[in-house]
C-alpha cells in the first residue's frame, strides 16, 4: 500500500505520470460470505444487499427504506384483489437481451420452486397475468395492503438465460449435482460480477448499460469476507479496505480517533428481546416442580423490572442501542412513542417475585447464542446478573447459534426456559411479528414459529388477524396499538433494544447506510 | 521392507473407516443445519421438509451407510452452504493450507533445530538463555493473541505487511500459489509465523534435550578420543542420534499445524480449509465437515507412514522389528 | 488423669515425628537434586514464583478482595474501569474491571485456580494414559502395537479442539444441556487430556523400541523378570527424558488450548471465567484501549508458563541420570 503510494508519487515527481488514477477501487468487507449467487435459495440480509446491486425487483427502497419504482414505472390497485404493475421500457439485463412481462411472471414461478427460499414474497394463491410486454396484473383471493413491501428483494431472473442455463428452478438444498448457474448471475442492475469465489472474494464490475442514472463513481468493486472481528478493524485502520461491516462496539472511539477512518451509526431495524416459556405446566431446567413460573404475569413482569436496560446499553453496548418497549422499531411502527418500558426497578421486582410466591426466587437455565447478534452473550451475562440481584438464580448457557437455534427451537421442541432472541420483520411490518414471535403456536411450531416462549393470548391472534386485511393505514395502526398493548401489559415477551448499525468506512468513502443493513454500491462516492 | 509397507496400508485403511465413523459421529452434536440454510420467513412446513430431503430425519444406521457408501465413492456430496460440491470447494481452498502449513514447518524446523542444537552444545552461555526465553514466547501466549498482537504491530502500527488474506495469487493449473508476487510473500509472512512459533519452541527444546544426552554418551566421547572435529562429532554423530524424537515429534506437529491453522485462518481470515472448516462448524454444514475430516485424517495417515519409513532409514535398529513384523 | 495420659501420647507423638522430619528434611538438603537446584537462582526464583502463584489460586477466595463468581455482587456500572492508579480507576479495582464490572485483580486470583486445575488434571490423564501404552506398545509389540498405535492415529488426526467439540457435545447431549460449570470443568480436562495422551504414547513407544534391544533388558529378562517389572522398573526411566519435556510443555499448553477452545465458544462459562476465557474476553478489547482486560491476565500467563516451564527443564536435567 504505502510502496505504491511512493511509487506514483515518484513517478509524477519525474515527470513521467502516465494516466492519472481515475480507477476507483471500492473495498468492503463483511464478517460473512456471500454463498449464494442464486438469491433466491438464501433469505438473508446481507446476500440479498450484495445481489441487489446486481439484481433489481418490480420495486426499490430508497436510502429511508422509502418503496420508489424498480423494474416496475408504476403501479396501481386496479381493485383490491387485483394489482397492475407497468414495467419499465427498454431495461436489458447484462447479457443483451430485453426485460418483458414473461420475466416477471418466470420470476413468480422461480420464486415458488421448490429450493426457493424466499416462498414469502407473495401469496401462494397470487395469479400473475400477462397483459401485454409492459404491463402484468397480479390477481389476489383476498385484499393485502402490503403485497408489494418485500417486492425490492424478489429479484427478476431473465427467462431465456434461466432457461439456456438450467436455472428454471432454485438449487435445491439436496441436488446431488451443481446447477451450472451457481457461480453466474445476470440481471438488470448497475453492477456486474466479474469473479466470485465463495467465502474468499467477489469481484463487482459497473454495468454501463444500465437504465437508472448511477450515482457512483466506481470503476471496480472488491468484497473479501474477514470474519475475525479484530482483524476486520485492523485492515480498516491499515487503509486496505475501505468500508467494513460490522464494528465490534467496543472499537468505536479507536476507529474514530485514527485521522483516516470514521463510523456511520444509525439505528437498525432488528429488536433483541427475551422469550419466557409459557407453554409447558412445568418448567424445564428449574428447581420449581409442578408448576410454571412464567405463566405467572408476575414472574414476567418481576423480571422485566430487573433489568436495567439503561446500564446494558451503556456499558455493554457502548450507546449503540435503543431501549425499546416493543419489539418493532420505531421506524417501522408510527406509534411507537406512546408505548414506555416497564421501569427498572429491583425493588418492585423482588416484591412481584414475592406474591408470586418466589420471596427466594428460584433457578432457570438461560440459553443464549453468542455467535448472532452485537454482544449477545455480553448481554445475557448481564441480565444473568441483573436476575442474580433480585434473587433468581440464573444459569447461562451461552452456545454457538448451530446448536442455540436447534436446541431453543422447533428442532428440539423448544427445549429452553428462557432464551434470547432477535427479530427483524422482512415486511417491515407490525403484523410480521405479531404472527411470528407473538403469535399462538402448537410444542412442534406450527404457528408462530419463532415464539420461543411460547406466548399465546386469543386476543392478540384475533386482532392480527383483522390487521392483516385491513386497508385504511389508520385503522391499521389503531388494531396494531391494540395488540400490542396486549403484549406490553402483560409482559408476553421481554423486548430489550434494537441494536445499532456500525460502519466503519475511510474518511474517503462516502456511502449511505440504510436502516435494513445492505450495502448498496450504486450510493457510494470515493475521493482521490 | 515392502510387507511393512503393506501392512501399514492396511491399517491406514482401517484407521480411515475409524475416522469415518468418529466423524459421523460428531456429526450429531454440531446442531441443526437447516436453520443456517434457510431465512427466517421459512415456514416450518418448509424446514420440516428440508430436513426431510436431506436425510436427516432417517433412522442413524441408514445415515451412517449411507455417508460411508458416498466416502468410498470420493462423493462428499454438495455444500450446504456454499451450494457447491465440496470436492471442489476444498481443492480450491487446499493449496492456501499447505502453503501456509509449509511455510510455517520450514520456519520452525530452520530456527529450531539449530537453536536446538547450539542450546544443547553450548548450554550455559548466554546467548543459549536469551535463545531458550525467546522460545517460550511461543508457548506462553495463545495463538490468537499472537495473531492479533502481530496484526496490531506490523499493519496497523508500522503499515508494512497486510492483516488478512493471502494477497495476489497466480493461477498454475488447478493450484493457486503466493510464493510468485510480492503480495502473496508479504501475506505469508504474518500467518506463518503465528503457526509456526510454537512448533519451533517445542524443536527447539526437543533438540537440545536430545542433544544434551548423546553428547554424553560413550560414542560420542569414543568419536571425540578418536580426534574427530567438534563439527564431525556434534552433527555427524550427535545431531544425527537425536533425531528419532525429533523426527516423531515433527511428524505429530504436522497433524497439530494442520489443526492450529484453523486459528491462525481465522484470524487472519486465511482462505484455507481450516478457515473452511470452522465455518462449517458454526452452520452446521455437515459435507464440509466430513470431507475435511477424512482428508485431515488421510493426509494424517500418509505422514505417519512417511516418519515411519524415516525411523527404519535413521535407526538401523529398528529395521529388525520391521522385518519381523 | 486422661488429659495427662493423652498429652503424654501427645507428646510423645510431636518428638517422634520432628525426628523423622529432621532425618527427611537433611536427606533432602544433602542430596543431589538439592544442590543442583541451589545452584540456578533463576530456578530458585522459577520456584518460588510458581509456589506463590500456585498458593495465591488456593486460596484464592480467602485473599481475593471480591468474589467474581458470585453475580450478585457485580455492577455492569462498574465495568471496563481502568487500573486504580490511572485516572477514572476506581481504588476497589486495583486492576480495574473486566466488561461485566468484574475486578480484574480477583478474576485472575479466581482463574488461575481453574486454569491450573485444568491443566494439570489434563496433564496427569494424559500422562497416565500415553505412557501406560506406548510401554505396552512398544515392549510388547505385536498386535497389541498395532491396536494402540491406529487407535493414536485416529485420535492424533482429529485436533484437539474437534475431541474437544465431540466430548462436549456427547456430554451436553448426554445431560441434556443440564450441565453445570463443575461438568463443563471436567469436560474441558477430559478433552484437553483426551488429545494430549497420544503424543506421550508414540514417543514413549519409539524410544522403548530403541531401549528394549539394549543390553540391560535383555539382561533383566535373562534372570527372569516378569514383563511389568521390565516394563515399569527399567525401561521405564530410561525413556521419561521427552516425557517430561514434553509434560512441561504441555501443562502450558493445556492454559492455552483451554483459551483458545473459549475463543471457539466451548470453554468454560462466560460466568466463571478462566485465564484462558480473560485472554479470550480481552482479546476482543485490544483496540479498544482497555488494554488491562488483556494485559494483566496475559502476563500471569506468560509468567506461569515461563515458571513451569523453567522448573520443568531443571528437573528433566537434574532427573537425568546420563546428565549427571
Amino acid at each position: 500500500m504505502k510502496f505504491r503510494t511512493w511509487a506514483v508519487a515518484g513517478a509524477l515527481a519525474v515527470g513521467l505520470a502516465v494516466a492519472p488514477a481515475s480507477a476507483k477501487t471500492f473495498r468492503y468487507a463483511f464478517q460473512g460470505d456471500l454463498n449464494a449467487l442464486d438469491p433466491y435459495t438464501l433469505n438473508e440480509t446481507f446476500t440479498l444487499g450484495a445481489m441487489g446491486n446486481v439484481m433489481e425487483g418490480l420495486t426499490k427502497r430508497d436510502k429511508e427504506l422509502k418503496i420508489i419504482p424498480g423494474l416496475a414505472e408504476s403501479w396501481e390497485i386496479v381493485d383490491p384483489l387485483k394489482w397492475r404493475f407497468h414495467l419499465r421500457k427498454g431495461v436489458k439485463f447484462h447479457n443483451g437481451e430485453d426485460f418483458v412481462a414473461d420475466d416477471v411472471i418466470f420470476s413468480l414461478d422461480r420464486m415458488r420452486s421448490p429450493g426457493s427460499q424466499i416462498k414469502s414474497r407473495a401469496p401462494a394463491d397470487m395469479k400473475a397475468v400477462k397483459v401485454d410486454d409492459n404491463t402484468v396484473d397480479f390477481v389476489l383471493t383476498s385484499p393485502n395492503p402490503i403485497l408489494h413491501y418485500e417486492w425490492d428483494t424478489w429479484y427478476i431472473y431473465s427467462k431465456k438465460w434461466a432457461e439456456a442455463n438450467g436455472a428454471t428452478q432454485a438449487q435445491s438444498a439436496t441436488a446431488t449435482s451443481l446447477n451450472p448457474f451457481a457461480l453466474k448471475a445476470n440481471g438488470t442492475g448497475p453492477f456486474t460480477i466479474v469473479s466470485h469465489e465463495p467465502g474468499v472474494k467477489t469481484v463487482f464490475k459497473p454495468n454501463p448499460n444500465w437504465w437508472g442514472k448511477p450515482e457512483h463513481n466506481l470503476t471496480e468493486v472488491i468484497f473479501t469476507t474477514i470474519k475475525s472481528d479484530a482483524t476486520r478493524v485492523a485492515a480498516l485502520l491499515s487503509g486496505e479496505i475501505d468500508m467494513m461491516d460490522p464494528v465490534p462496539v467496543q472499537d468505536v472511539e479507536r476507529i474514530k480517533s485514527n485521522p483516516s477512518t470514521d463510523v456511520l451509526t444509525g439505528p437498525e431495524l432488528r429488536t433483541i428481546f427475551l422469550n419466557m416459556d409459557q407453554m409447558r405446566d412445568e418448567l424445564l431446567y428449574s428447581n420449581v416442580k409442578g408448576k410454571n413460573p412464567f405463566k405467572d404475569v408476575r414472574v414476567r413482569k418481576a423480571f422485566y423490572q430487573a433489568i436495567d436496560i439503561e446500564a446494558i446499553k451503556s456499558r455493554v453496548m457502548r450507546n449503540l442501542a435503543t431501549p425499546s418497549a416493543l419489539l418493532i422499531s420505531p421506524l417501522l411502527y408510527s406509534r411507537s412513542a406512546e408505548f414506555k418500558r416497564h421501569p427498572y426497578d429491583p425493588e418492585a421486582s423482588k416484591k412481584l417475585l414475592a406474591e408470586a410466591g418466589y420471596p427466594n426466587g428460584f433457578e432457570v437455565t438461560f440459553d443464549c447464542p453468542n455467535d448472532r447478534y452485537v454482544n449477545d452473550e455480553a448481554i445475557c451475562q448481564a441480565v444473568t446478573t441483573m436476575l442474580a440481584r433480585v434473587g433468581v438464580k440464573v444459569t447461562l448457557l451461552a452456545q454457538p447459534k448451530a446448536k442455540y437455534f436447534e436446541k431453543a427451537g422447533p428442532t428440539k421442541k423448544y427445549d429452553s426456559s428462557f432464551n434470547l432472541l432477535g427479530w427483524t420483520p422482512g415486511s417491515f411490518d407490525s403484523w410480521n411479528v405479531l404472527a411470528n414471535i407473538a403469535g399462538c403456536r402448537d410444542a412442534d411450531g406450527k404457528g408462530g414459529t419463532f415464539n420461543y416462549g411460547g406466548y399465546c393470548n386469543q386476543k392478540v391472534e384475533d386482532l392480527a388477524k383483522q390487521i392483516l386485511v385491513e386497508v385504511d393505514p389508520k385503522k391499521r395502526d389503531e388494531l396494531i396499538f391494540q395488540a400490542f398493548t396486549i403484549v406490553h401489559e402483560e409482559a408476553g415477551l421481554l423486548p430489550l433494544h434494537q441494536q445499532a448499525l456500525v460502519w466503519g468506512v475511510n474518511k474517503k468513502t462516502k456511502i449511505a447506510q440504510r436502516a435494513d443493513n445492505q450495502i448498496l454500491l450504486y450510493w457510494v462516492q470515493k475521493q482521490d | 521392507m515392502l510387507a511393512f509397507a503393506i501392512r501399514r496400508l492396511l491399517e491406514a485403511a482401517i484407521v480411515m473407516v475409524a475416522v469415518a465413523l468418529l466423524a459421523f459421529v460428531l456429526f450429531r452434536f454440531v446442531g441443526d443445519p437447516v436453520n443456517q440454510m434457510v431465512g427466517q420467513d421459512t415456514s416450518l412446513e418448509d424446514r420440516m421438509q428440508l430436513r426431510k430431503d436431506l436425510g436427516l430425519d432417517d433412522p442413524i444406521v441408514v445415515q451412517f451407510g449411507r455417508f460411508i457408501w458416498n466416502a468410498a465413492q470420493f462423493d462428499f456430496g454438495i455444500s450446504y452452504q456454499v451450494k457447491q460440491p465440496v470436492t471442489t470447494i476444498i481443492a480450491s481452498r487446499f493449496p492456501a493450507t499447505l502453503e501456509l502449513a509449509l511455510t510455517a514447518a520450514v520456519f520452525a524446523i530452520l530456527l529450531g533445530i539449530p537453536m536446538g542444537v547450539y542450546t544443547g552444545i553450548y548450554r550455559d552461555s548466554w546467548l543459549s538463555r536469551i535463545f531458550l526465553s525467546v522460545s517460550l514466547i511461543g508457548i506462553s501466549l495463545p495463538t490468537f493473541l499472537i495473531g492479533i498482537l502481530l496484526i496490531y504491530v506490523f499493519a496497523v502500527n508500522l503499515g508494512i505487511l497486510p492483516s488478512f488474506g493471502r494477497g495476489e495469487v497466480v493461477q498454475l493449473g488447478g493450484w493457486t500459489t503466493g510464493f510468485l508476487t510480492i503480495s502473496g510473500l508479504k501475506a505469508l509472512i504474518l500467518p506463518s509465523i503465528t503457526l509456526g512459533l510454537f512448533q519451533m519452541t517445542l524443536i527447539t527444546r526437543l533438540v537440545r534435550s536430545q542433544m544434551l544426552e548423546v553428547l554424553r554418551t560413550d560414542y560420542i566421547k569414543f568419536a571425540r578420543a578418536r580426534g574427530l572435529s567438534d563439527k564431525a562429532v556434534n552433527f555427524g554423530h550427535a545431531l544425527k542420534n537425536t533425531l528419532i524424537p525429533v523426527i516423531t515429534i515433527i511428524g505429530l506437529q504436522l497433524g497439530a499445524v494442520i489443526a492450529f491453522a484453523i486459528i491462525t485462518e481465522t484470524v487472519f481470515q486465511w482462505p484455507g480449509m481450516g478457515l473452511l472448516f470452522i465455518q462449517s462448524v458454526q452452520n452446521a454444514d455437515i459435507p464440509v465437515m466430513s470431507a475435511y475430516l477424512l482428508l485431515v485424517a488421510f493426509l494424517f495417515v500418509l505422514i505417519n507412514f512417511i516418519v515411519d519409513l524415516l525411523y527404519v532409514w535413521v535407526d538401523p535398529r529398528i529395521r529388525i522389528h520391521g522385518r519381523e513384523a | 488423669m486422661t488429659d495427662v495420659t493423652d498429652s503424654g501420647r501427645r507428646s510423645a507423638a510431636a518428638t517422634a515425628s520432628p525426628r523423622q522430619e529432621r532425618g527427611f528434611v537433611r536427606r533432602a538438603l544433602d542430596s543431589d537434586l538439592f544442590y543442583s537446584f541451589k545452584r540456578s537462582k533463576l530456578v530458585v526464583l522459577a520456584a518460588i514464583l510458581t509456589a506463590c502463584m500456585l498458593s495465591a489460586a488456593l486460596f484464592a477466595p480467602l485473599i481475593a478482595p471480591h468474589n467474581p463468581y458470585d453475580l450478585g455482587s457485580l455492577n455492569l456500572l462498574d465495568s471496563n474501569l481502568p487500573p486504580a492508579w490511572l485516572k477514572e480507576g476506581d481504588p476497589r479495582f486495583l486492576f480495574g474491571t473486566d466488561d461485566q464490572g468484574r475486578d480484574i485483580l480477583s478474576t485472575i486470583l479466581y482463574g488461575t485456580r481453574s486454569s491450573i486445575a485444568i491443566s494439570l488434571l489434563a496433564v496427569v490423564m494424559a500422562i497416565v494414559m500415553g505412557v501406560s501404552l506406548g510401554l505396552a506398545a512398544g515392549y510388547l509389540g505385536g498386535y497389541v502395537d498395532s491396536a494402540i498405535m491406529r487407535i493414536a492415529d485416529v485420535m492424533l488426526t482429529f485436533p484437539t479442539i474437534l475431541i474437544a467439540l465431540l466430548v462436549n457435545g456427547i456430554a451436553m447431549t448426554a445431560f441434556k444441556g443440564r450441565v453445570s460449570s463443575g461438568g463443563q470443568f471436567w469436560i474441558l480436562v477430559c478433552s484437553i487430556g483426551f488429545s494430549f495422551w497420544v503424543q506421550y504414547a508414540r514417543t514413549v513407544r519409539s524410544m522403548t523400541l530403541v531401549e528394549k534391544n539394549k543390553e540391560y533388558v535383555q539382561a533383566a529378562r535373562l534372570i527372569g523378570l516378569s514383563r511389568p517389572a521390565i516394563m515399569f522398573k527399567h525401561v521405564l526411566p530410561n525413556v521419561l527424558s521427552p516425557v517430561l519435556v514434553i509434560a512441561t510443555i504441555n501443562l502450558a499448553l493445556a492454559i492455552i488450548t483451554e483459551a483458545t477452545l473459549s475463543f471457539l465458544g466451548v470453554g468454560l462459562p462466560p460466568s466463571e471465567p478462566s485465564l484462558g476465557t480473560m485472554i479470550q474476553i480481552g482479546n476482543r478489547y485490544l483496540f479498544s484501549g482497555s488494554w488491562w482486560m488483556v494485559a494483566f491476565p496475559g502476563i500471569t500467563l506468560a509468567v506461569l508458563v515461563l515458571a513451569v516451564n523453567l522448573l520443568g527443564d531443571w528437573l528433566r536435567d537434574a532427573l537425568n541420570p546420563k546428565l549427571r
